[in-house]
């Protein structure tokens, strides 16, 4: 049924509908009404998990570390310095294929101090040997978040569905819930491969040295460049069966014949499609690709999309400092890797909140964007009529 | 370019409504698309300030449309702005961007507390709404009462549907709550059209 949900809310139907035994987190802002809502599904005894409110979010993660190896299908969120807290717990998550399932509800990094969204917390996770999917819309938080427990179990790899705070989680916007029975049918019961079990003594993640150390990561590695088919499979799989796809790994927007492209993360590809589509009735050729997976890095596809474009531009929420755009960065390895060498336009934009509007957009894709700075530009200001831009 | 787009997606409109923490703002943007959504529209409604703090500034936003929305920025020409706290046109630019024609719903007793913005010809409403929650919930919560006069001033969504969405959306506070907020709906609503007519 269609309705008009908090993204918050409709996450938290779509974690109750994939039926978790244990909820573990710890509140922090974008990323509380997700949790709060969870944890009142189990007050209602609507959903019948253990719900454990953590000390800090590196307990949240340590428990459904814990929680997944024991064998239960778990489910966390958290945001920005919440997600750094977690960090060590995470690398150790993904370095033992724990299928475990997390929403990052973007958030910026202090200091300063800022709650709302860019995609500094996540990115800075990129590393960690989760696969990272950056969603829309609501819907597509939704459908991903279900295509997400079948996803880790079946690559024994870690999930983080990263969806913007506020922009995501904090918006009324319709989406349909799919039915129990309909995800009961596409998700098979929880079932780990490795689960600790007193009857079959075994350690995960115990002591590793140089000579098989490596192995454990080049494996990690193997998981997550398989994960591309699998991810590219489950997303027509969803499709046939609820009737929605997201284009898998990349989702191209009007790229036929598009000389200039615009790449980016996210809601914001929401105003590029309409900003491609204000440009293309002026008849110029522009299109867009939403990086929908960022962990696996999908080069090949990447390549395939890109090739006939003669202007790139890749416009993320993020950057390294010191270095520039990552997405940038690993847009051009791949492009240059294949034999391409269309230059990449690296912008950074939207940080700390601050608004990419359709103006702003439209100036990035007409080249009139300001400041540059060493590895690429930021994003000019939007233009607020009559008084001031952000505050 | 946003005149290009408003002939291609007839029927949109764009909604700011200023409050203060507390005041419900946030819940008033979220009832009004609801409403629209119930009335068969694409709608989207967002708060800028989601650390919502008592007594702080808060601003949310309301997309209604017949096609699917798909930009999730903030609203900077709103067709019709819905101002909860009189108080705040004194230290925010409450009016900016505004469209020409476009409709101001402002919780006043008093016509003194209006702006002068002619050149936009813009609608002005005064609503008692404080006074109407105070009246009708006991406390002077003006989020419903401003919507009725929204609703009544617009016609964007029917009277029948808000009051259906606010009866659900409050169910869980029991029937008081409900009824009472019923009320100020309709009394703002009624006042609203009140005043049009003493306008026209």
């Amino acid at each position: 049924m269609r309705k008009l949900l908090e993204g918050s809310h409709a996450v938290a139907e779509a974690v109750r509908l994939c039926r978790p035994q244990v909820v573990a987190a710890y509140p922090i802002t974008p990323q509380t009404h997700i949790i709060e809502r969870l944890a009142q599904q189990v007050a209602d005894g609507e959903l019948a998990a253990e719900f454990i409110s953590a000390e800090s979010e590196f307990g949240a993660a340590s428990l459904v570390l814990g929680a997944v190896a024991a064998g239960a299908q778990a489910f966390t969120a958290t945001a920005s310095q919440g997600l750094l807290l977690m960090t060590e717990v995470l690398y150790n998550i993904a370095g033992m294929r724990l299928p475990v399932v997390m929403v990052c509800a973007n958030r910026a990094l202090g200091a300063p101090i800022n709650i709302f969204c860019d995609h500094q917390d996540s990115m800075a996770l990129r590393d960690a040997g989760w696969i990272q999917i950056y969603v829309e819309s609501n819907q597509e938080a939704v459908d991903s978040l279900i295509q997400a427990y079948r996803l880790a179990e079946t690559c024994e790899l870690p999930v983080m569905i990263c969806m913007d705070g506020f922009l995501l989680t904090h918006t009324f916007e319709p989406v349909t819930l799919p039915t129990q029975s309909a995800v009961d049918e596409y998700l098979p019961a929880f079932r780990f491969s490795r689960t600790l079990d007193p009857a079959r003594p075994m350690t995960l993640g115990g002591g590793s040295e140089a000579d098989n150390y490596q192995e454990y990561r080049v494996a990690q590695q193997e998981a997550m460049e398989n994960a591309e088919t699998v991810i590219e499979a489950f997303d027509a799989e969803f499709s046939e069966q609820f009737g929605r796809s997201y284009g898998g790994l990349l989702q191209g927007y009007r790229l036929d014949g598009a000389q200039t492209v615009l790449l980016g993360l996210g809601s914001l590809m929401g105003t590029v499609r309409d900003v491609v589509d204000t440009l293309r009735d002026e008849g110029e050729a522009v299109g867009a690709l939403r990086l929908r997976c960022f962990r696996p890095f999908p080069a090949q596809s990447l390549v395939q999309s890109l090739s006939t474009a003669q202007r790139i531009i890749v416009l993320e929420k993020a950057f390294s400092v010191g270095a520039g755009g990552m997405v940038a960065a690993e847009v051009r390895a791949a492009l240059q890797q294949a034999g391409i060498m269309t230059p990449v336009e690296s912008v950074i934009g939207g940080l700390g909140g601050r608004d990419l509007t359709a103006d702003v957009i439209q100036a990035i894709f007409q080249g009139t964007t300001t400041e540059p700075f060493r590895v690429g530009r930021f994003a000019p200001d939007p233009v607020e009529e009559g008084g001031v831009g952000h505050g | 370019m946003r005149n290009e787009r408003e002939a291609v997606r007839p029927c949109f409109h764009e909604i700011r409504f200023h409050g203060r923490g507390g005041q419900g703002v946030v819940s008033a943007a979220a009832l009004l698309a609801l409403a629209a959504f119930e009335d068969g529209y694409e709608s989207q409604a967002f708060p800028k300030f989601g650390s919502e703090r008592r007594g702080a500034p808060v601003e949310a936003y309301v997309r209604i449309s017949r096609k699917a929305i798909r930009s999730h920025n903030q609203i900077y020409t709103p067709d019709a702005v819905v101002i909860q706290d009189a108080g705040l046109l004194r230290s925010e630019p409450l009016l900016r961007g505004l469209k020409s024609g476009g409709l101001v719903i402002l919780n006043s007793e008093r016509r003194a507390d209006g702006g002068n913005d002619e050149d936009r010809n813009l609608r002005w409403l005064y609503i008692p709404a404080s006074r109407i929650g105070e009246r009708c919930l006991g406390q002077p919560l003006p989020n419903t009462a401003l919507l009725g006069a929204l609703v009544a001033a617009s016609g964007w969504v029917k009277l029948a549907t808000l009051e259906q969405v606010v009866a659900s959306h409050l169910a869980g506070k029991g029937e008081e709550v409900v009824k009472a907020n019923i009320n100020a709906v309709r009394e703002g609503h009624r006042f609203a059209l009140q005043e049009e007519e003493v306008d026209s």
